[in-house]
């Protein structure tokens, strides 16, 4: 009872589950990188290893989306915003490792500035040289940004449809404006040819395997956050506001307080998830500011199952592996599978794959 | 940012902000309430309109502690509007409103205004449908609403019986882990005073809360509010005019946003001019 | 008549060489042949004054490179074209000679000294035109070469020309002339003689008598003369910014009324139903798609391909809108989160499917000839013919849904709808069947959306994206439920968007209006229009 009679038994488990899975996945697939030899059918590939890597950062970044749709009732379409900007705090940090190792070689400006002939470095690059620097900017720039925009937008009692339209032409205003060489960001191709992370090798099997160890451990610590403040009143107070926001407000809570609260803590967890997905991929560019980005994360969380918070890593693994599987074989029926996938699942299967189980358990 | 503090109305000192003239709240304007009326709540001169229509006139209404106050009005009257003023959803073009005579309502917004001590149920039943009835409650209880507050907040034992004791009085301890979404309407009904309750506030104001309910749940709900009214002042919006004579001591009859006449029932049911508005109609 | 007075004075003025003109024709083309480009440029002349009817033609046909020399009897030639084999005319005569190899021919070859020249004499030649638009165009061209030959023929003819505008040109032109004139009263004469003329030639010459020399004397000795110019150039400068603010507002409108074309659709629907339609762009596409394939069935009458497919395109895409509202949107009615994402997801659909028909390159859509070109205001100003069709359309589009949304009984029950959906339904209007009609209704405008925009963009499975969240700006700017408000919404971001591009370029423009809008929703919510009134009960 203490725990909050929102949990119920079933939820617990999964709760269980899902975090022993991570568990596991976040030692054994590094292990069986590092440790087998490459011919054994035991070994997984370094590609594999960055694939599933990947796939770990957009759990955490559905997980972030799932605490303020599924629990706040904030349909963010321009969650992918703040996992961009997150992304690129990270690359910058990237690139100033490069230092004099770039086709250039000039060792004060990464290579797309000299290609712009510029001579000094933009004030806001000042400070990503420092890794401390840069992840606290990862955490910083999308809370900041999350929060100034949330505390106009909930102040001013901007919901439902509205919102999500405002928070996309928020996304859109993003990419548009990195996608412009004079902002700095290294426009249309963005930041890239990263060498190395603290020093290590990003090439390398062992710093590959370790981030991938750390998306493990920020996606569990994530969970584990989210299902902390969802179980405490803090989290009832939040979906009451997304069942009757009036009626909140009326017995006296600032609902948008709250709102701004957890649309912060959400973006800033998109920040992280963006900051560990970059030096895996090795490129960040404006592509990923696009609306259709941060839609498709929804659907993510949607085929899930949102207000679960184990249903949005289900989704984004499930979601992406079939984008995986499709792009490399129908690449053309990719988009059909996932417009199929938006309207059945908003028609037929509102609670998703996780209510499904649930309902499974229950029959 | 104004001056006031972010949480200035805790548990423990929202009555001590109430009283002290030096508080936050204290009138930021000369044109106070006129304190002879000794009365718990002042609306003065209130005005409001939509687009040209006007939907409260110049209205005047004093609430005195302690009173049960049944508001009736055709449609359109000005009822809604009036409880919207005064829990601050709507801010009125003129005048003034008083809560207590310090407590000017016309600054302060709808959480704060529920923070100091008035309670408001809705025309419609709302609770958080896809909430326990139990957590409806809990959340209502008075006690710290700011976020890091909840966050760390953890049910008392004390808490716990105020819940369970209130769940008695609205007769829905046996439903205390449904959802409140499949409540019927009456239990809704109920489930809204008893978060009102949990609230603990100094004013009640009730909008139609017989709608939907049979006549025993309605036979039950008047006892609640009877019994209510005295540590409490409460203000009841209802239509049901055999359930307004079946509570009311004093009436307050509202015609196109002004008050039209005041009194007890049967004065109120003689009145030519309430008979041609509204009940002869 | 009126022709031959035109023509008479022109006459004139070569009558003293008319007695010769055969003879100079001859001899210039005898000079043509000539290797030595400063004989050439004699021929020019000689061929121009020789008075000679066929001087124009084979001056045209020198500046084109179609003049030949026949090898075997070096006999000038015109070549019809520059095929391999092609047909010959005799330069002298006009004669056909039947066809001739390529080989067979020597080109008369020409430099760019001698090409400004040709100009300036097809230009004079050209004066005698009985179009006055082609006399004017000649004057325009004399600008380049100024002489003093230029300028008495040009006086001369100014005695004589009836047509206002052909008169002032030439008075400009020949008075610029005047403005390397020994005495000041000449060039003051001048100065004022071009004030107000918006040709930038006349800018450039202006310009010139208020520089100052390397020692910082004035190029200009007079003083008047300078003033006068200096005067002279902020009128002109004053025009240009008038013309160009013209002009941006009429970008601006044209833009503006595109985007109202987009969002009227979208708002209808919103208002209506309170359901955003996230494949509202697909929508379009599907009108500008229509276009396109009206045009590949009837390729010998694109003259009429956009008028067969007006009423196509909003009957394709009512139909399919229909079909989402009926299989998708009323199933999750009162659900608009969900309902967006549904619509999304048919938008994946829609694009991949006209990228699996008709491939994921864009697609070339013609204009048909009435709507292309030019609509010419002034000197300085003229109007693509195009976007003034679109903002003629867009009128009318939203002025037919205004009147049937006002006097149709259609109208009647979607307005009722709209207001009070319990009410309506109580009142016997069919709720559903209202739905699905506004939602046709909101889709077949998005169709005559995509037509006007097939007109202005290249069609391709990505159009719908670039104009939907634009679309979305003007409906959250202008208010739910409110035409008024779209109309007002979407000219002003329009103009704005317009207007802000000199300064900012284009991509800033649009961010700037984009975080404008952020802001203001902060503020008004509600929209610019919002539908007021006693607040529905929580």
């Amino acid at each position: 009872m203490s725990a909050g009679p929102l949990s119920s038994r079933f939820d617990r488990r999964a709760d269980v589950l899902v975090g022993g899975l991570i568990v596991l996945v976040g030692v054994l697939v590094p292990l069986l990188n590092l440790l087998t030899p490459v011919d054994s059918p035991l070994h997984l590939s370094t590609y594999t290893v960055t694939l599933v890597g990947k796939y770990l950062c957009y759990a955490l970044l559905a997980l972030a989306v799932d605490l303020v749709w599924g629990y706040c009732g904030i349909l963010s379409l321009g969650h992918g915003a703040f996992f961009a900007l997150g992304g690129y705090a990270m690359g910058m940090y990237l690139m100033r490792q490069i230092g004099d190792r770039g086709v250039y070689g000039n060792a004060d400006l990464p290579d797309f500035m000299v290609f712009l002939n510029w001579d000094s470095l933009p004030w806001y690059w000042h400070g990503f040289e420092h890794f401390p620097f840069a992840m606290a900017m990862v955490l910083l720039v999308p809370g900041l940004l999350a929060f100034v925009f949330g505390w106009f937008a909930f102040r001013s009692r901007v919901t439902g449809v509205y919102l999500s339209i405002i928070t996309q032409a928020l996304t859109y205003a993003l990419l548009l404006a990195f996608f412009r060489n004079e902002m700095g960001f290294g426009g249309n191709n963005g930041l890239t040819d990263f060498k190395d992370l603290l020093g290590f090798d990003l090439k390398a099997d062992s710093t590959r395997c370790a981030l991938f160890a750390a998306s493990a451990l920020a996606l569990l610590g994530g969970y584990a956050l989210c299902r902390t403040i969802v179980n405490s009143k803090l989290g009832r107070v939040v979906v009451a506001i997304r069942d009757a926001e009036d009626r909140a407000r009326f017995i006296g809570y600032r609902v948008e307080h709250f709102k701004v609260w957890i649309f912060t803590l959400s973006a800033v967890l998109a920040g992280i998830a963006g900051a560990l997905y970059v030096p895996q991929v090795g490129i960040i560019n404006p592509g990923e500011f696009s609306p259709l980005n941060s839609i498709e994360l929804v659907i993510w969380v949607a085929v899930g199952g949102r207000g679960t918070l184990y249903g949005a890593i289900i989704g984004a693994l499930t979601v992406n592996f079939a984008k995986t599987l499709f792009t490399g074989a129908l690449p053309e029926l990719w988009l059909f599978v996932l417009g199929a996938m938006f309207v059945l699942v908003t028609l037929l299967l509102p609670r998703g794959i996780a209510g499904l189980l649930k309902r499974g358990e229950a029959a | 940012m104004s001056t006031t503090p972010d949480t200035p109305l805790d548990a423990s000192t929202w009555w001590e902000a109430f009283v002290s003239e030096n508080s936050a709240y204290a009138p930021r304007h000369a044109a106070g309430p006129d304190p002879s009326q000794g009365a718990m709540l002042y609306l003065e001169d209130i005005t409001v309109s939509f687009d040209g229509f006007r939907a409260l006139n110049e209205l005047t209404l004093y609430i005195e502690p302690g009173e049960l106050r049944c508001i009736i009005g055709p449609n359109g009257a000005g009822k809604s509007t009036m409880m919207d003023v005064i829990t601050g959803k709507t801010r009125p073009d003129k005048g003034v409103a008083f809560f207590g005579h310090q407590l000017d309502l016309l600054k302060l917004s709808e959480p704060e205004i529920a923070q100091s001590g008035i309670g408001r149920k809705f025309q419609k039943p709302t609770v958080f449908e896809q909430l326990p009835v139990f957590v409806n409650l809990e959340l209502a209880c008075r006690g710290p609403r700011g976020v890091w507050r909840t966050l760390g907040a953890r049910l008392s034992s004390e808490e716990r019986d105020r819940i369970d004791s209130t769940l008695n009085l609205i007769g829905l301890s046996a439903q205390r882990l449904q959802r409140a979404g499949a409540l019927s309407h009456g239990q809704k009904q109920w489930l809204e005073i008893g978060m009102l309750l949990m609230q603990e506030p100094r004013l009640l104001l009730i909008d139609e809360p017989v709608a939907g309910m049979t006549h025993e749940e309605t036979e039950r709900t008047a006892e609640l509010l009877v019994s209510l009214a005295g540590e409490r002042s409460v203000v009841v919006v209802e239509h049901d005019m055999e359930f307004v004579r079946s509570i009311a001591r004093k009436v307050t009859v509202l015609h196109e946003g002004s008050v039209l006449a005041e009194g007890d029932m049967d004065r109120i049911q003689s009145d030519p001019r309430v008979i041609e508005v509204y009940l002869g109609a | 008549m009126m022709r031959l007075r035109r023509i008479l004075p022109l006459l004139c003025m070569l009558l003293a060489m008319i007695a010769d003109a055969a003879a100079d024709l001859a001899e210039g083309l005898d000079k043509l042949k000539s290797s030595n480009f400063k004989h050439k440029a004699e021929a020019v002349t000689l061929v121009a004054d020789s008075g000679d009817a066929r001087g124009a033609q084979i001056l045209q046909a020198l500046l084109d490179g179609r003049l030949y020399i026949r090898r075997a009897d070096q006999l000038v030639v015109i070549v019809a074209d520059n095929a391999a084999t092609t047909e010959l005319l005799d330069a002298a005569t006009g004669a056909a000679l039947g066809t001739a190899a390529k080989s067979d021919l020597k080109k008369i070859a020409i430099n760019n000294q001698m090409r400004l020249g040709l100009r300036a004499s097809l230009a004079r030649l050209s004066l005698g035109d009985p179009d006055p638009d082609a006399r004017l165009a000649a004057v325009h061209a004399l600008i380049a070469a100024p002489s003093e030959q230029t300028q008495v023929m040009l006086r001369d003819a100014q005695k004589t020309e009836t047509d206002e505008r052909v008169k002032r040109a030439m008075a400009v032109v020949a008075a610029l002339a005047d403005f390397d004139d020994e005495s000041p009263a000449a060039r003051l004469a001048a100065v004022e003689t071009v004030r107000g003329s918006m040709l930038g030639e006349v800018r450039n010459r202006l310009a010139t008598l208020v520089e100052e020399n390397a020692d910082g004397s004035p190029v200009e000795p007079d003083a008047a003369v300078r003033a006068a110019a200096g005067a002279a150039i902020r009128d002109i400068d004053a025009a240009r910014a008038r013309y160009e603010f013209i002009e941006t507002l009429f970008f601006g409108l044209s833009l503006g009324f595109v985007l109202v074309l987009a969002a009227t659709g979208l708002a209808i629907t919103f208002g209506v139903m309170g359901v955003i339609n996230m494949a509202h762009g697909e929508l379009m596409m599907l009108g500008a798609y229509t276009v396109y394939v009206v045009q590949q069935l009837m390729p010998n009458h694109l003259e009429w391909s956009i008028a067969v497919a007006i009423p196509l395109a909003f009957i394709v895409a009512g139909l399919v809108g229909i079909l989402i509202e009926r299989g998708v949107v009323r199933f999750l009615y009162g659900r608009p989160l969900e309902t967006l994402l549904a619509t999304f997801g048919i938008s994946l659909f829609l694009q991949q499917t006209v990228r699996s028909i008709f491939s994921p390159l864009n697609r070339a859509v013609a204009t048909p000839e009435w709507m292309s070109g030019q609509v010419v205001i002034s000197d300085a100003l003229a109007l693509t013919a195009n976007r003034l069709y679109i903002i003629v359309f867009s009128v009318l589009v939203f002025a037919a849904l205004l009147a049937l949304l006002r006097f149709t009984p259609l109208g009647l029950q979607v307005r009722a709808v709209a207001q009070n959906r319990a009410m309506a339904r109580a009142m016997g209007v069919r709720a559903g069947w209202i739905d699905a009609m506004t939602f046709g209704l909101g889709s077949g405008v998005a169709g005559l959306a995509g037509v006007a925009l097939s007109q202005l963009t290249n069609v391709g499975p990505n159009l719908g994206q670039a104009y939907i969240i634009d679309s979305f700006m003007v409906v959250v700017f202008g208010g739910v439920g409110n035409l008024w408000g779209t109309l007002v919404a979407g000219l002003g971001l329009g103009i704005a968007n317009k207007f802000l591009e000199p300064y900012s370029g284009a991509v800033l423009a649009k961010i700037l209006v984009l975080v404008f809008i952020i802001l203001f929703i902060q503020k008004r919510p509600r929209g610019l229009f919002p539908q007021r009134g006693r607040s529905a009960e929580a």
